[in-house]
């Protein structure tokens, strides 16, 4: 498979804080690969690093074979990228932020205008393309970003966060667009910090925590790691407790054994926060 | 070829945005200036004369200054430290395959074409009040010497929006720099008789520059050439500083 993105001892400091800790990784192509961590884990710095808006302190990256600091023009035209903010000019309507991305590229302005109708049935926005940013709702206001990102036709694309914000319902339909981007060919690297955004999308994911890789591979790999099945017991202060098991078989064992005196007892399928939350002794929402 | 068309591209995106807001946006930028000349041309300066002339015609050069350092300066600065420190989207101009000096002129033009609306309407209203600019054989070296004002403040307006970390710095630039510089840069009167000293600081001012040339075009006086190339030297400047601080910001 081939690398298209590959990062070695990648580290960021900001004062005495490291946001990025020796990253090593690489993604190959054809992946979603899902970065997954809490809020300041670093997941934000190495998406800037990667998209060139940020240096590294030490180590390197390559991104569609271009060394992130050497040849930032180079990696600028491979990649597509949606920041986790609103990165929209507010003042202009889905078209003409569109347009901008568009002339930018040096299109001319026949490929602009199919390139545009195009994308703009692509992602479902034909009719709202003349509405500006913001008349639109937070849905709509995603979508138009990843409409602008694919303006060049990138075969990678980095997503930032890309449904923070959202209600479960326009989460869903924007997973939907993210897996048939996958599906036409598109590379993507995402950042998250929910647990089932990365189950639903990520062929691999990389765990991060206070600027560190903890673990990589994809998600099935990483709950087998810990065991499939968990069990969490309540007991009389309130406190739970998890137990992974490698099966149902065994969980159910692990639960016949218990004494009476515990209240509330589930058996569950684990999942990443429990990978997580055994990793770093915390869970990825605290 | 190419840096022109970006420079357009550039330009376009806030030509979109103008045209959306152009009414307010000439209204809101006559105020001022509109109040100065009532106030101070007006209301004040009637029947005195000034250096031969009336005051009326001596203020409404300094004032046609004033409104292109701030239309220019605001009409390029304040939307792009928002877009840079708010928004965010500036960004996007530097992922874009596109060279910093192209960026720095693009979001410099809107400033230039804010300035020049805003002096033009204010133009347009002191002649009705003091007819002598139009009938002034230099009217072409004032139009010249308006449109190099508007781009040495729109230029000095992306600096600012490129350096500043807040919102507050923004706004402390302008009351420290740009308010000091309104009233005393020669635009109310005279810098003749004023202390050595003063008067020397003042001439590192570029509004001092810039109110000196247009007046002396508007009343056909002998022409200051020399503070038409500091003028020219203050835009160089402020352009070489933008596009330093854009390349320090984009890697």
């Amino acid at each position: 498979m081939e690398e298209v993105i590959a990062t070695e001892g990648l580290s960021k400091k900001y004062g005495d804080l490291w946001a990025v800790k020796n990253l090593s990784l690489k993604v190959f192509s054809g992946e979603i690969f899902g970065f997954l961590g809490p809020n300041g884990a670093g997941k934000t710095t190495t998406i800037r690093i990667l998209t060139t808006l940020t240096k590294p302190t030490f180590g390197r990256a390559w991104v569609g074979g271009f060394d992130v600091v050497e040849k930032p023009e180079k990696v600028r035209e491979a990649i597509g990228v949606m920041q986790q903010h609103l990165s929209l000019d507010r003042d202009l309507t889905v078209r003409e932020n569109m347009e901008l991305r568009a002339r930018l590229h040096h299109f001319d302005s026949s490929e602009r205008k199919r390139r545009i109708a195009e994308l703009l049935d692509y992602v479902g926005l034909t009719e709202h393309a003349d509405r500006t940013i913001d008349e639109l709702s937070g849905g709509l206001q995603r979508r138009t970003m990843i409409a602008c990102s694919l303006i060049h036709k990138p075969k990678l694309l980095f997503l930032d966060e890309p449904t923070v914000g959202l209600d479960a319902h326009t989460r869903r339909r924007m997973w939907d667009l993210i897996r048939r981007l996958n599906a036409d060919g598109v590379t993507i690297f995402l950042t998250t910090h929910y647990i089932e955004e990365a189950e639903a999308l990520c062929h691999r994911v990389g765990i991060i925590h206070e600027g560190q890789l903890i673990a990589l591979d994809n998600p099935f790999e990483l709950r087998r790691k810990i065991g499939l099945f968990t069990v969490v017991t309540v007991i009389e202060n309130g406190n739970a407790s998890y137990k992974y098991f490698p099966d149902k078989m065994a969980a159910t064992q692990y639960v016949q054994s218990l004494p009476s005196t515990v209240k509330t007892i589930v058996v569950r399928e684990s999942n990443l926060e429990d990978v997580f939350l055994e990793l770093t002794g915390r869970g990825v929402s605290d | 070829m190419k840096a022109l068309i970006d420079v357009y591209t550039v330009f376009w995106a806030d030509l979109r945005v103008l045209r959306r807001q152009l009414v307010r946006t000439i209204a809101t930028s006559l105020i001022n200036p509109l109040l100065y000349l009532l106030a101070f041309g007006y209301g004040l300066g009637r029947g005195i004369s000034f250096e031969g002339y009336s005051y009326l015609d001596f203020v409404v050069p300094g004032i046609i200054a004033l409104t292109a350092m701030t239309s220019s300066f605001n009409g390029s600065g304040s939307k792009l430290h928002v877009d840079r420190l708010f928004y965010k989207c500036f960004d996007e101009y530097l992922m874009a395959p596109v060279n910093v000096s192209s960026i720095v002129i693009g979001k410099t033009l809107i400033g230039v074409v804010r300035g020049i609306i805003s002096s033009a309407a204010l133009l347009f209203a002191g002649l009705i009040i003091s007819p002598k600019i139009v009938a002034s054989p230099t009217l072409p070296l004032f139009v010249l010497v308006l449109i190099i004002s508007c781009f040495v403040f729109a230029f000095l307006g992306v600096l600012v929006a490129l350096l500043v970390k807040s919102h507050q710095d923004m706004n402390t630039f302008s009351t420290l720099i740009l308010l000091p510089m309104t009233f005393l840069s020669g635009t109310f009167f005279s810098l003749e008789g004023l202390p050595e000293t003063l008067k020397t600081a003042l001439y590192f001012l570029p509004l001092t520059h810039s109110s000196q040339c247009l007046r002396a075009a508007a009343l056909n006086q002998p022409f200051p050439s020399a503070s038409l190339l500091a003028l020219l030297g203050f835009g160089a400047l402020f352009f070489s500083g933008s596009v330093l601080a854009l390349k320090k910001k984009s890697v």
